[in-house]
């Protein structure tokens, strides 16, 4: 049996199914109690849970992160909110020098199962410091896991994974898919890290994306099927693992490839996932260059016309695979 | 309990009255061994360095050793403890073989983080012990993790100690930590080692007061300060400290005032710091004053103690020739706890 649930709820299930399956599992971050979030996302869970296990901390985000990795080294199994991806940037240590490092580091003799959750990118108007995609900053450190997914089914199954891990998870969520709706079965499922997802199978042009950026590669595509081109758009849902394979494959498949995100181009995780393709053999299939589109090497601007122009769009999309062919 | 600091005094008599146990005497000697063994260790492995023998960095803490003997001898072994980058003496008090340490030092697979982390993360998570960690001000913030982690599962008698030196209270996660700590009325101990240096620079240069106990009064935290070199009012200082911990009514500070004989790092040429100060600082060494106490008190003889103290020297011998007949970790090795 299916449901409809939002984005948002999708997440919520997963972390009461889990709290109610795993009692090391609980929840710290900035008025995530009453409040529920910044996005509402953990409505009802005080209620249900109490405050032992909701816990509204201070404005002290080391504090709680690094709170986290502790209680993940003795065996807990936090779940970690930030409310706003931006703010990675004030426990950087705790996240990149600490969680990462732990198990490598004292010879495997301690994990860190924690999940770090974060509402990330643009499209609300909150300007530069409430807007960012920083996923590539996590990726880059050997240790981290990162998942951004993009339907409501992908973020319930993998936050359930995500929670299970032994590992540190970075689970970064999309704010403007909060209130987006999808079909999520009624019964416990769970979706590995590192398998990549072909929402739309094509056989002219590969977009491999992630994010908010999925719904607007498969539009991208509908009007793109409308001039007779048939467009691929594979969701790598995490970064790390990254499902390499599925990537090769489509690529091969359709000798042209667009990587599309939200984060800024320059730096961004795009230019890994080119690199993968140029380094395999895929390289030799394809008839045209790789192709990345990002946003623009700006700061987020909060003029709603600005902004826009900063991001990737249906019609940058659209454009950019009409270029390739 | 005051935040007055207490002056720099190694009279180890002054703050015992009452007759001594038998137990008490058996901590007096592993104090009295801890002491040795970080003292001789550091001593070797400043040598090696020397020679050549050692790649990276190493922190050493010569002359701070009562700090980590005298506060780690009134825990309990269940208690979670977090060191600090110049950590081989917390390392030992904690119960880590030195052996393992040495050929952590020597980069060998036999090492206790598998030759993987050296001298600066030193660690051994099965005796609770989470280490050494190079950024300062993370132990803090994870050790309230640990705390958190202990609340949670009900378990009364188990506190969680960070280490960390006047430096790193002058961090923002130091002082995260202490108001979280606080407001969550968790069981950790806050140990501040405050040798008067971080680094090169003095206290007073970065402290508007370097009075440091009364940074934990703005979080409702009580402190104490007590002379750093004085193994036994630290050892004392700390049996209160984890009994208010322990019985549920939040953390506490606890400031000990000691200094560091040896460089920061290999790289130090003590260019801060005069000769002079250093050898006062000698003369106030916390092995000869207790010392000192020990043979005064007749709770044991010289030849006693030099036999205990020869003891631990040949114990850092073995390590040395332990750790120098392991392996390097292979290249096999290096994947190993890689996950991601």
């Amino acid at each position: 049996m299916m449901k409809e649930i939002t984005y948002a709820q999708a997440i919520n299930d997963a972390m009461c199914e889990e709290m109610i399956r795993d009692e090391t599992v609980f929840f710290m971050g900035e008025d995530i109690a009453e409040y529920c979030g910044a996005f509402g996302v953990s409505r009802g869970m005080l209620e249900k849970f109490g405050k032992d296990r909701i816990m509204n901390t201070p404005i002290s985000e080391q504090a709680f992160v690094g709170a986290g990795i502790g209680a993940a080294m003795v065996g807990m199994r936090p779940i970690v909110e930030l409310m706003f991806s931006d703010f990675m940037c004030v426990c950087f240590d705790e996240l990149v020098n600490e969680a990462p490092k732990m198990r490598f580091m004292f010879g495997g003799k301690v994990k860190v199962p924690m999940v770090m959750r974060t509402p990330s990118g643009g499209g609300t108007g909150a300007a530069a410091q409430h807007s960012q995609s920083l996923e590539a900053c996590l990726a880059h450190f050997p240790g981290l896991k990162v998942v951004i997914p993009s339907t409501p089914y992908d973020a319930k199954g993998l936050l359930k994974t995500a929670i299970r891990d032994d590992n540190p998870v970075m689970f970064l969520e999309q704010k403007t898919l909060y209130r987006t709706k999808g079909m999520v079965p009624e019964e416990e499922y769970t979706i590995p890290l590192g398998v990549a997802d072909v929402k739309r199978s094509g056989t002219d042009c590969s977009i491999i994306t992630y994010g908010r950026m999925v719904q607007m590669s498969l539009e991208a595509a509908e009007l793109l099927m409308e001039e007779g081109i048939n467009v691929e758009v594979v969701d790598i849902r995490s970064l790390v693992p990254l499902d390499h394979k599925t990537m090769i494959e489509s690529v091969r498949k359709t000798r042209h490839v667009l990587i599309v995100h939200e984060a800024v181009q320059f730096g961004g995780f795009g230019g890994e996932i080119a690199g993968q393709i140029a380094d395999s053999e895929a390289f030799y299939y394809l008839d045209a260059p790789i192709r990345r589109l990002g946003a623009l090497s700006c700061p987020i601007p909060f003029n709603p016309n600005l902004e826009k122009a900063v991001f990737p769009t249906v019609e940058k999309i659209v454009a950019q695979v009409k270029s390739l062919l | 309990m005051s935040g007055k600091n207490s002056d720099h005094t190694s009279d180890v008599t002054k703050n015992i009255e009452e007759p001594i146990s038998k137990e008490l005497k058996m901590i007096m000697w592993q104090m009295w061994i801890d002491m040795h063994l970080a003292r001789y260790f550091e001593e070797r492995v400043q040598w090696l360095f020397s020679k050549g023998l050692v790649h990276g960095t190493t922190h050493l803490g010569i002359g701070e050793e009562a700090t980590a003997a005298g506060t780690i001898a009134a825990m309990k072994s269940q208690d979670y403890v977090f060191g600090t980058h110049r950590g081989h003496s917390q390392a030992i008090a904690k119960g880590i073989d030195v052996k393992y340490m040495m050929a952590e030092i020597l980069a060998r697979k036999t090492g206790v983080c598998k030759g993987k982390g050296g001298s600066m993360h030193i660690a051994d998570p099965d005796i609770h012990y989470f280490g050494a960690d190079g950024v300062l001000g993370a132990s803090a913030v994870m050790c309230v993790g640990t705390a958190l982690a202990t609340r949670k599962r009900k378990e009364e008698d188990r506190i969680s100690v960070v280490f960390f030196g006047d430096g790193t209270s002058n961090e923002g996660a130091t002082w995260e930590a202490m108001n979280l700590a606080a407001v969550w009325e968790l069981p950790v101990l806050f140990v501040c080692v405050n040798n008067t240096y971080g680094m090169s620079t003095p206290i007073k240069d970065v402290m508007k007061d370097t009075d440091i106990a009364k940074r934990a009064y703005p979080f409702g935290m009580p402190a104490k300060t007590v002379d750093g070199n004085n193994v036994l009012e630290v050892y004392h200082a700390s049996v209160e400290a984890r009994e208010y911990v322990a019985s549920g009514k939040g953390p506490m500070l606890l400031v000990e005032n000691t200094y560091r004989i040896s460089g920061h790092s290999k790289s130090d040429g003590n260019l801060y710091r005069t000769k002079e100060e250093i050898e006062s600082w000698k003369e106030k060494c916390p092995i000869k004053a207790f010392r000192k106490y020990l043979v005064e008190n007749e709770l044991f003889t010289e030849e006693e103690l030099d036999k205990a103290a020869k003891t631990a020297a040949d114990e850092i011998e073995q390590a040395e020739e332990f750790a120098k007949a392991s392996p390097e970790p292979s290249f096999d090795d290096l994947m190993n706890d890689v996950y991601a």
